[in-house]
C-alpha cells in the first residue's frame, strides 16, 4: 500500500515534470484547436514548418547562437585565469575578489541593464552585437569563475611540475592536466552559459518584432513584455 | 619587477574584475545619475531629487508595486520552503530504507535537476497555457460537462493577487531549495535520526528536533537568495501578471521605457530601490551562510 502510494506520487511528480513539453508539442503541432476540445483535433507540422521558414525565426535563431557562442567562449576565457588564482592560492585581497565577483549575481539584471543602456547608447555599442555580448557577460563571468574555481579547489599543482619534470613542453602538457582534471567542472560551466544561449535565443525569438535592442537586458525584458502584451492580450 | 607582476595574482584576475566592475560600476553610476534627472541625452544636468519625491509620495503606485511584489515574493519563498523541506525529507528517508538506494536517487536528482533547467518563461508560458480561461484544464472541464463557457472557468493565473506567478515560483524554486536541503542531510551522519528514534522520538519529534534544525541555516541562506531573486525579476509578472497591480520591476521597466525621458528618472529609482533591498537581503543570506560554514 505504502509502496502503491510511493510510486505514484513519483509518477506524478515526473508527469508534472515532462507535462510543458507535451503541452508546446500538442499546441505546435496542431492547427485549429478552439476552446471546447480537450485534445488536439487537427494534427499537421504546418504551424512548425511554417515558424522554421519564417526568416525572423531563422535571423533570431541564428543571431542568438552566435552570441551565445561568443559569450561562452569569452566567459571561459576570461574567468579560467582568475578561477584559477582564486582556486589555488591564498593572497591578500582574495576575499575583497570573491565579493566584487558576487556583486553582479545580486545586482538585479534590471537595474544593471537599465544603467548599461545610457552608456551603451553614448559609446554606439547600442543595438550591436558586441554590446549584447558585454552585457550578457556581466551575470555569465561570475557564474564561470565559481564553478571552475571549485574545480581548482581539488586541483593539484604538483601534476603540472611532474610533467614539465618528465620532459613536458610547458604548453601542451598544462593542458592536458587541466582537462584530465576538470573535464566535468567546464562541462558544467558550460552548460550554465548554455542557459544563456537558450535565454539569448529566446530573447531574439521575442524581438522579431523590433531590431532595435539596447542591451542584452533591454532584449529579454523589454522583448518579452512585448511578446506577452502582442500574444496574451 | 615585471617578474613580481607577472606572477601576482592579481594580473591574472584582472581582466575578469575590469569588466565586471567597469560595467557594473558605469551601470549603477548612470542609474544613479539619471535618478537624480541628470539626463546627458537631454543636456539636463542639473541635480534635483524630483524622482525620488514624486515615487515616494505616499499616493504613488510605487507603494501598491512595492506590497504587491512583497506579497507574491514573501508567500512564493515560504511556500516552496515549506514543501522543499517536505520533498527532501521524504526524498531522503526513502533513500535511506530502499533496497538499491542508488538508481532511485539518480532518478530524483534528475528529475529535480530537469526542472530547474526549465527557462522561467518555458514554465510560465506552459502554466498559461494549462491554467488560463481557454486552456487545457478549462477545456478538459467543459469537456466533462463541468462548464459550457470559458468565462465559468476562474481566474487561477493572470489574476489581481498575484496567485499564478506565486504559483509559478512556488513549482520552480522547489527543486532548487530541495536540491539544497538534500546536500545538507546527506553530508550529515546518519545517527543522528537513529538515535533519536530509538529515544523514542515519533516521526514529528524527529523532524521538528532533528532535521529541521539541521537544514534550517542553509534552508534560510537559499530562501533569502529566492526572495531576492523573485523580488527582482522581471519576465514572470510581466507575463503572468495583470495591468494593475503589477510587480515592482514591471512598473520600473515601464517607466524607463515611457517615450517622456523625464519619467525614466523615476524608472531609475524604482530600480535602484529594489537593487538596495535585494542587496541587503542577499548580505543576511551570505552572513546566515557564513555562521554555518564556521559552526
Amino acid at each position: 500500500m505504502r509502496k502503491a502510494i510511493t510510486l505514484s506520487l513519483r509518477i506524478l511528480l515526473y508527469f508534472i515534470l515532462v507535462a510543458p513539453l507535451l503541452l508546446f508539442i500538442a499546441y505546435g503541432f496542431s492547427t485549429r484547436w478552439f476552446f471546447p476540445a480537450p485534445f488536439p483535433t487537427e494534427l499537421t507540422t504546418l504551424t512548425f514548418a511554417r515558424a522554421m521558414n519564417d526568416s525572423r525565426t531563422l535571423t533570431g535563431l541564428h543571431e542568438g547562437l552566435l552570441i551565445a557562442i561568443i559569450v561562452s567562449l569569452l566567459s571561459l576565457t576570461l574567468a579560467f585565469p582568475a578561477a584559477r588564482v582564486l582556486g589555488l592560492r591564498q593572497f591578500r585581497g582574495r576575499q575583497f575578489a570573491w565579493l566584487l565577483l558576487f556583486l553582479p549575481t545580486v545586482v538585479p539584471p534590471l537595474a544593471i541593464g537599465m544603467g548599461l543602456n545610457i552608456l551603451f547608447l553614448q559609446l554606439g555599442l547600442a543595438g550591436t552585437i558586441f554590446g549584447v555580448v558585454l552585457a550578457h557577460l556581466v551575470p555569465t563571468l561570475p557564474y564561470t569563475i565559481f564553478t571552475l574555481s571549485s574545480a581548482f579547489a581539488r586541483y593539484d599543482e604538483n601534476f603540472e611540475h611532474q610533467a614539465l619534470a618528465l620532459g613536458a613542453k610547458p604548453n601542451a602538457d598544462i593542458f592536458q592536466c587541466y582537462f584530465a582534471d576538470d573535464d566535468s567542472q567546464s562541462s558544467s560551466s558550460d552548460i550554465i552559459c548554455l542557459s544563456n544561449f537558450m535565454e539569448s535565443i529566446f530573447a531574439h525569438f521575442a524581438d522579431w518584432r523590433r531590431k532595435d535592442y539596447h542591451s542584452a537586458y533591454f532584449v529579454i525584458c523589454g522583448g518579452f513584455g512585448r511578446r506577452s502584451s502582442y500574444h496574451w492580450n | 619587477m615585471l617578474h613580481k607582476l607577472r606572477f601576482s595574482p592579481y594580473t591574472s584576475l584582472a581582466p575578469a574584475l575590469i569588466l565586471i566592475l567597469v560595467m557594473l560600476g558605469a551601470s549603477l553610476l548612470y542609474a544613479i545619475a539619471e535618478s537624480l534627472g541628470f539626463i546627458s541625452v537631454i543636456n539636463q544636468s542639473e541635480v534635483n531629487f524630483k524622482a525620488w519625491r514624486i515615487t515616494l509620495t505616499s499616493d504613488s503606485e510605487f507603494w501598491v508595486s512595492l506590497g504587491f511584489s512583497l506579497w507574491v515574493s514573501i508567500t512564493s519563498t515560504i511556500l516552496a520552503s515549506i514543501f522543499a523541506l517536505l520533498v527532501a525529507v521524504w526524498l531522503s528517508e526513502h533513500r535511506a530504507k530502499s533496497e538499491n538506494p542508488q538508481s532511485g536517487a539518480k532518478w530524483d536528482t534528475l528529475a529535480l535537476n530537469w526542472n530547474l533547467a526549465f527557462p522561467h518563461l518555458v514554465w510560465a508560458t506552459a502554466l498559461l497555457l494549462f491554467l488560463s480561461q481557454s486552456g487545457l484544464l478549462a477545456r478538459w472541464a467543459a469537456s466533462l460537462g463541468i462548464i459550457t463557457f470559458t468565462d465559468q472557468f476562474p481566474v487561477l493565473i493572470r489574476d489581481r493577487f498575484g496567485f499564478g506567478i506565486i504559483l509559478h515560483y512556488v513549482t520552480k524554486e522547489i527543486p532548487f531549495l530541495a536540491l539544497i536541503i538534500l546536500s545538507i542531510l546527506q553530508s550529515q551522519p546518519i545517527g543522528y535520526d537513529v538515535v533519536a528514534e530509538n529515544l523514542g522520538a515519533n516521526r514529528w519529534q524527529k523532524l521538528r528536533y532533528v532535521t529541521i534544525p539541521q537544514v534550517l541555516p542553509a534552508l534560510l541562506a537559499g530562501a533569502l537568495l529566492v526572495f531576492g531573486f523573485i523580488f527582482s525579476s522581471y519576465e514572470v509578472p510581466a507575463l503572468l501578471g495583470i495591468g494593475y497591480p503589477r510587480a515592482l520591476p514591471v512598473l520600473a521597466l515601464r517607466f524607463f521605457l515611457n517615450p517622456d525621458l523625464l519619467a525614466r528618472s523615476e524608472g531609475m529609482v524604482i530600480s535602484l530601490i529594489i537593487t538596495i533591498i535585494v542587496i541587503l537581503v542577499a548580505m543576511v543570506s551570505l552572513k546566515l551562510a557564513d555562521k554555518e560554514n564556521k559552526t
